[in-house]
């Protein structure tokens, strides 16, 4: 029967494919006695053996197409299979205790899990996880219960699934993956950042759509209107046909702005720029059309791995980077983690309030070693492009000056060793937390350009979680509370000679363009996909008009009244 | 039964991937094999065992092995620490 669930529209386009749940399958069994003990022996060895072909292929598969750190990963689970101090016992107690094979897995395991989650380093806890997982492989097995194996699906899915963490978006295979859409989450959430950059349309925050669609199910993901259709009838597939030719048409006549400027229809030229992860989000950039490369998240280089990545290796990222884009400028964020990016590896303990704790800035100015080895790499690359550092989450001016003066220590260092560093490295800071807003006439004088950080901004300026549903309707991105801050810095930059941009989502948004151009916004960063949309909607707008649109909206004074006021004057 | 001693050189230990190494190679060989580190004993061939002993940098480990190719076993072992920097 076909139904329909309403969600955030967090990546547009559209897709049609069958369902793949990625959720846990149910692991449940019961202890039994066993009266042949020997085939209960042999029923857990071929469930063992089954286990091990299937790793095989996929760390083969992993090696090819994630590289050899994901491999290395599943080379260790096939390691766990093999270790004898984990199966003799096993196949002792099945023996010995006439005991299902189920029941001495799950035993023998769980002493080695709680042995390793009791170590007090954070490598070791994690290889419990190791354990934990190899053997649900083993249990789905000896249960006759299938597998989850999101890097193996061999053709076109869409993924339904409870959220997507970073490690499972890691394990899909790209080629193969639709669209997806989940029952929690948000436009700014892990999941929906992902789906963007992966440039296929995703709809989460659905609620129950790991309730709803089984495995097999037909499903349309509308990511431009946030609804997902779960088997449908012909004759809306046929609808839907029609409408993703529509949007590819569209995205077709987009297409023919990707070599054009970026300019209003009076005549001000404005900086389109691109957020990315890693050096291969590039091609995305290229293909849309960036103008420049706003937002450097450097973390994923240090996410999923289980040690801090070397200066050699960060050297080549950040060159590759910087040499793609050709000497148009790429701001680097330098490392930004804590809050809802975790690294294990860190051992830094769990905070009550990890959105106002020790993160981003206030961890690199204490972690000087690990902040250097990023600085030295982003010099030593510096001459191969046009290089922007900026430090994320600076709530007053010590910590400017404080990283500053740590550049330009590792700048002097590098020198007397003989390595070329360029000279015109622009350093700047993002404004995400309104005290620096606030003060941003004083920082204006010592930083060379501002970057504005809506999503933070927004969360701390309205004292909103932004990971907690209920509270989400307080992400408000007109009110004109923010709006006044975002004013209050871009105007103290203008009187000093300096620039700001924003590589917040807001800086892609229809709503927001007309006003952020009215405030004087110089620099746009944003998914590269939203890119030649919005070049498309400035070169229609009058810098002049949206002068008088922003000086409007300052004065209302709700985010309601605020979007009412744009849309009339737009008409949207 | 053969045995030798070694100091770990390498920054992390003996950790992840050079575990994962030692390991395989320990598990070619029909010979028992166990690690010795700060007077605990674990089966070579046991990844979960090696890993468990948490060897740092500096620290002093034996290796023993007993069985028809212990020698062999033992020479390819401090191979595979010098090729992967271990010791």
């Amino acid at each position: 029967m076909s139904s329909v669930l309403k969600g955030i529209a967090a990546s547009s386009g559209i897709a049609i494919a069958k369902a793949y749940r990625l959720v846990e399958p149910d692991l449940s069994f019961e202890q039994t006695k066993v009266e042949h003990a020997d085939q209960e022996v042999q029923r857990f060895q071929d469930a063992l053996q089954t286990s091990k072909n299937e790793l095989e292929v996929i760390r083969d598969r992993a090696r090819t197409e994630l590289g050899e750190d994901k491999a290395q990963i599943f080379e260790a689970h096939l390691l766990v299979l093999s270790d004898p101090e984990l199966i003799s016992p096993i196949e002792d107690k099945i023996n010995q205790e006439q005991v299902n094979a189920e029941a001495a897995l799950k035993e023998t395991a769980d002493m080695f899990v709680t042995m390793f989650e009791q170590m007090d380093n954070e490598y070791m806890k994690e290889r419990a996880a190791d354990i934990r997982d190899v053997t649900k492989r083993v249990l789905s097995h000896l249960l006759g219960v299938k597998v989850l194996n999101p890097s193996m699906i061999s053709e076109e899915v869409v993924v339904i699934a409870e959220d997507l963490t970073p490690s499972d978006t890691a394990q899909l295979n790209r080629e193969f993956v639709k669209g997806f859409t989940t029952n929690i989450g948000g436009r700014t959430s892990h999941s929906a950042i992902m789906a963007r950059s992966m440039e296929i349309p995703a709809v989460v925050g659905t609620k129950e759509a790991t309730v709803t669609i089984e495995n097999g199910d037909m499903v349309i993901v509308d990511g431009l209107n946030g609804e997902v259709h779960v088997n449908p009838t012909d004759e809306l597939i046929t609808q839907y046909e029609k409408k993703a030719a529509d949007f590819a048409d569209q995205k077709a006549e987009w297409a023919k702005l990707v070599d054009e400027k970026t300019v209003t229809a009076d005549g001000r030229h404005v900086e389109l720029a691109a957020n990315i992860g890693t050096p291969g989000d590039l091609e995305g950039v290229t293909n849309n059309g960036g103008e420049a490369i706003g937002l450097y998240r450097t973390e994923f280089l240090y996410m999923g791995r289980t040690e801090l990545p070397s200066e050699d290796e960060q050297f080549e990222s950040y060159k590759a980077v910087l040499e793609g884009m050709k000497g148009k400028p790429v701001v680097v964020r330098t490392l930004d983690i804590g809050g809802d990016k975790e690294l294990p590896y860190l051992n830094l303990p769990e905070e009550m309030n990890p959105f106002l704790g020790f993160r981003a800035i206030r961890l690199c100015l204490e972690e000087t070693d690990l902040f250097r080895t990023q600085l030295r790499a982003l010099l030593r690359a510096s001459t191969y492009g046009n290089l922007k550092v900026m430090f994320p989450m600076i709530s007053n001016l010590d910590e400017f000056r404080s990283a500053k003066s740590l550049l330009l220590e590792v700048k002097e260092e590098l020198i007397q060793e003989g390595v070329e560093v360029s000279d015109s490295i622009e350093v700047g800071i993002m404004v995400e937390i309104p005290s620096t807003a606030v003060l941003a006439d004083q920082f204006a004088k010592e930083v060379d350009f501002f970057s504005i950080g809506t999503n933070d901004l927004i969360q701390y300026t309205m004292a909103a979680d932004r990971m907690n549903e209920r509270v989400s309707y307080l992400y408000q991105p007109y009110n004109p509370a923010i709006l006044r801050l975002i004013k209050m810095v871009i105007d103290a930059s203008h009187k000093e000679g300096k620039w700001t941009g924003m590589c917040g989502e807001m800086a892609g948004d229809e709503i927001a363009i007309p006003i952020l151009l009215g405030l004087g916004l110089d620099e746009f960063s944003m998914s590269a996909t939203s890119i030649l949309p919005a070049r498309t909607q400035i070169k229609q707008l009058s810098d002049n008009k949206m002068k008088a649109l922003a000086e409007h909206v300052l004065t209302l004074g709700t985010n309601d009244e605020v979007i009412e006021a744009v849309k009339k004057e737009i008409n949207l | 039964m053969t045995q030798k001693t070694f100091t770990v050189t390498a920054e992390t230990g003996i950790h992840a991937r050079p575990a994962t190494i030692l390991v395989q190679n320990a598990s070619k060989f029909d010979s028992d094999i166990q690690l010795e580190y700060k007077g605990k004993k674990v089966n070579l061939k046991s990844i979960m065992g090696v890993m468990s002993l948490g060897v740092g940098k500096d620290a002093e480990i034996t290796i023993y092995a007993d069985g028809s190719d212990e020698e062999e076993a033992l020479a390819s072992l401090e191979e595979t620490l010098k090729n992967e920097g271990l010791a």
